[in-house]
């Protein structure tokens, strides 16, 4: 397995070796407790208030709307939680879409046992989340609406300003404020965010996605909204996140996002063609295919189809074996029966949705690459359907 | 399965458990030089699944740690619908005809040398191995399940529903070993499930309590009926005929005298039926359902030994082709719903399903 191909950039990147360069002295050499007011404990604090200028910067935020947490999940959980719990008097309902991220789903149903009501706003075909559902969604008990960037599975780009306007309509016709939380681990750092040109009150990041180290992330928290903390137990954070901060994680965490603002460009003008080439081959290639997600509104690195009459889950091990990683629509192999949850949303059958397989391309994705797997997929699809009882003339 | 090297590798998928039997199979095919593929099937969801069943979480992450070792790929898969839908639910099936099934000889029919075995073609593989102790030797005429070279640990009894077409496409490198060798070599491969406790009991069953089993998962088998003794008196009641097994003594109530057991289950009348220690022998039995993992059954009485249940010993009997078995000496606590497998000297012929 020397030659390895990996096109699964959406579930994780390798830190990229400038981020870890800067990492690496803040292990053994200025390992300081950012809160000791001694010279050991100042250089760390001056580094991490240093990366959180970096990661406003990538978003257009104030350094001090920047909370780090341990990723995009205690972010998301920490966003829905801290303004149900802050907000519990002021109303019990919270709206999020179909195709969110387990992050936000499966704490929303936490929610949902501790009384609140919860609305999940459906999604039209290409996965696009409408304004006006929102809109409609929205009760004079709504404290919070979520709807994610762009999609994790299926790459499509949300309306996030338009879905904000409406909110910010209903805020002012209610006199009070519903908060919109965008969870944008999959954009931030890949397109360029501006945190009030987007229109939203809070905004979750994860450094691994954009070539930096895991256990870091952050939320990008609107000034003067008002959160019920996590964690208890110290003053990190401005007191809204205690626990010794994650110095090495969040100086990574800034490099990769000055990187990602720096880089942006070029690289999303390197991985537009591939991706439009990945689509276009293996929908011509392989009858019976489908791209899942919008054709044009989608992440420039996202490439979803669903190949009928087989599972995802068998072509990927086949890739596998090949040396390329890709990624199944379909649930975690040792997860549960149904198929993603976010296939279901834009209206595929379940036989069609279990047969979905993502590629998404990073920073080290070359053309040959590419050509790799139209070259190998094919054949794959091809013996996997003739074992197929499913397939018309396979096996059985 | 003999030499130390091979012109053309082979490429085989290795069934891991987690356990220490699966894992130095995998180790000696990796050994001897064939190209493997790690796979352990999710079966079931439950709080043992958490715990150290072999189906577990735990034993997925252990298969895993060990493929990483030896340095080959290995995958979970999903089987949860099917292990439900064909071995849980018929479980609870044979419970409720008063029968006493043994779902582990199910799952390797329909599961592990069928749905597996598939799996296997779809990744390109030519065999399946499995950790069972149980020999198949390179085929003269045909091919032939032999038990495992450890008379102790011998599994072939579970194997017996398998077909020609199933033991051509498998392996089982651990049928030459004992127990004891297969542990010594998990420790000089310093695998670190070689002092891992050995999986007796149904993975899908907690604590080996069937019946709580099955009051959890199908409560309407909770159905209080009479125990009666052999001239149909009503001697005392029970809960349910589906938590009595054939020779089963506890749970009958004390009774004058010798002790009694559960020597029958009446579907039709709810009733647990109880006898003496002598009610339970039986020079007969008949199978139906037979399988032949030899490739055909007798085609007259046939003289052979039997086996009528996992743990038992074989019997000298002559086996009919309508699946009638006669015993030279009389067997106790025939169970129907068990498998009855026929044996001559290390060859397993085939076997069925116990039906009285």
């Amino acid at each position: 397995m020397s030659n390895r191909t990996y096109l699964d950039f959406a579930a994780t990147t390798p830190t990229d070796p400038s981020v870890l360069a800067a990492m690496l002295p803040y292990f053994s050499e200025k390992y300081g407790n950012p809160s000791s007011i001694h010279s050991f404990g100042q250089e760390t604090r001056a580094a991490i208030e240093a990366a959180r200028q970096q990661v406003a910067g990538l978003i257009a935020a104030k350094p001090e709307e920047i909370v780090f947490t341990s990723g995009g999940t205690e972010a998301d959980n920490q966003a829905l939680e801290g303004i149900a719990w802050a907000n519990e008097k002021n109303g019990n309902h919270i709206i999020c879409s179909a195709i969110e991220h387990h992050a936000v789903l499966h704490c929303a149903e936490f929610l949902k046992k501790r009384g609140f009501a919860v609305t999940v706003v459906p999604v039209d075909q290409d996965g696009l989340v409408s304004p006006e559902a929102v809109a409609q969604a929205i009760t004079p008990k709504t404290v919070l609406v979520s709807v994610m960037h762009a999609n994790n599975e299926i790459g499509t780009v949300e309306p996030i300003r338009e879905i904000s306007e409406v909110i910010g309509r209903r805020t002012k016709d209610e006199g009070r404020k519903i908060y919109f939380h965008t969870d944008a681990v999959q954009t931030a750092g890949h397109l360029p965010i501006n945190v009030a040109e987007l229109g939203v009150d809070l905004l979750s990041i994860s450094a691994h996605k954009l070539y930096g180290p895991k256990g870091i992330g952050a939320l990008y928290i609107k000034k003067g909204t008002r959160l019920t903390p996590f964690l208890h137990g110290g003053g990190q954070e401005n007191n809204r996140r205690a626990s010794t901060e994650n110095v090495p994680g969040i100086v990574g965490f800034g490099a990769a996002a000055d990187l990602a603002a720096q880089t942006m460009a070029e690289e999303n003008a390197k991985l537009l063609p591939l991706r439009d080439k990945l689509i276009k081959g293996l929908t011509t290639l392989i009858p019976d295919v489908r791209l899942n997600g919008h054709a044009s509104v989608r992440l420039p690195n996202n490439v979803n189809v669903s190949v009928k009459f087989i599972e995802g889950e068998s072509m990927l091990l086949n890739l596998d074996m090949l040396g390329i990683a890709a990624s199944s629509g379909s649930a975690c192999t040792s997860g549960s029966l149904d198929p993603s949850h976010v296939l279901l949303a834009i209206g595929l059958p379940h036989e069609i949705a279990h047969g979905s397989l993502r590629f998404t391309l990073g920073k080290q994705t070359t053309e040959a690459e590419i050509d790799l797997v139209l070259e190998k997929l094919p054949p794959i699809v091809d013996k996997l359907r003739r074992m197929s009882p499913l397939y018309p003339g396979g096996k059985k | 399965m003999s030499g130390n090297f091979r012109v053309n590798k082979r490429k085989v998928l290795v069934a891991m458990s987690g356990g220490v039997d699966s894992s130095v199979a995998a180790a000696l095919l990796k050994e001897q030089g064939d190209d493997l593929i790690g796979v352990t099937m999710s079966l079931y969801c439950g709080t043992k699944a958490l715990g150290s069943g072999c189906c577990s979480l735990n034993s997925a992450r252990d298969a895993k740690l060990v493929a990483d070792r030896l340095g080959f790929p290995h995958y979970s898969v999903n089987f949860k619908a099917d292990f439900q839908s064909l071995i849980i639910d018929n479980f609870i099936d044979e419970y409720r005809q008063g029968r006493t099934p043994n779902p582990c000889i199910r799952c390797n029919q329909l599961i592990k040398f069928s749905l597996l075995l598939a799996k296997a073609k779809e990744l390109g593989a030519d065999y399946i191995a499995t950790g069972h102790y149980a020999r198949i030797p390179l085929p003269v005429t045909r091919y032939s399940l032999l038990k495992g070279k450890d008379q102790k640990k011998d599994q072939s009894y579970v194997l017996y529903r398998l077909t020609q077409e199933q033991l051509a496409k498998t392996l089982f490198p651990l049928g030459e070993m004992t127990k004891a060798e297969v542990r010594q070599k998990a420790k000089a491969l310093n695998l670190a499930v070689a002092d891992k406790p050995e999986s007796q009991e149904i993975c899908f069953v907690e604590d080996d309590d069937y019946g709580r089993f099955i009051r959890e998962n199908a409560p309407e088998l909770v159905r209080p009926g009479p125990i009666i003794d052999r001239t149909g008196k009503v001697v005392g009641e029970h809960q349910g005929i589906a938590f009595y097994t054939i020779g089963q003594r506890k749970g009958v109530g004390h009774h004058r005298g010798a002790p009694k057991y559960v020597v029958g289950l009446d579907r039709e009348r709810n009733a647990v039926v109880i006898g003496d220690d002598a009610d339970l022998l039986k020079t007969e039995l008949t199978a139906r359902e037979l399988s032949f993992v030899a490739g055909k059954g007798p085609t007259g009485p046939m003289v052979i030994t039997a086996k009528i249940r996992y743990n038992g010993s074989e019997a000298a009997a002559t086996l009919m082709p309508d699946g009638k078995v006669v015993f030279e000496q009389p067997q106790r606590a025939v169970t129907p719903g068990q498998s009855v497998v026929f044996y001559q000297r290390e060859e397993v012929l085939g076997g069925g399903l116990i039906s009285s």
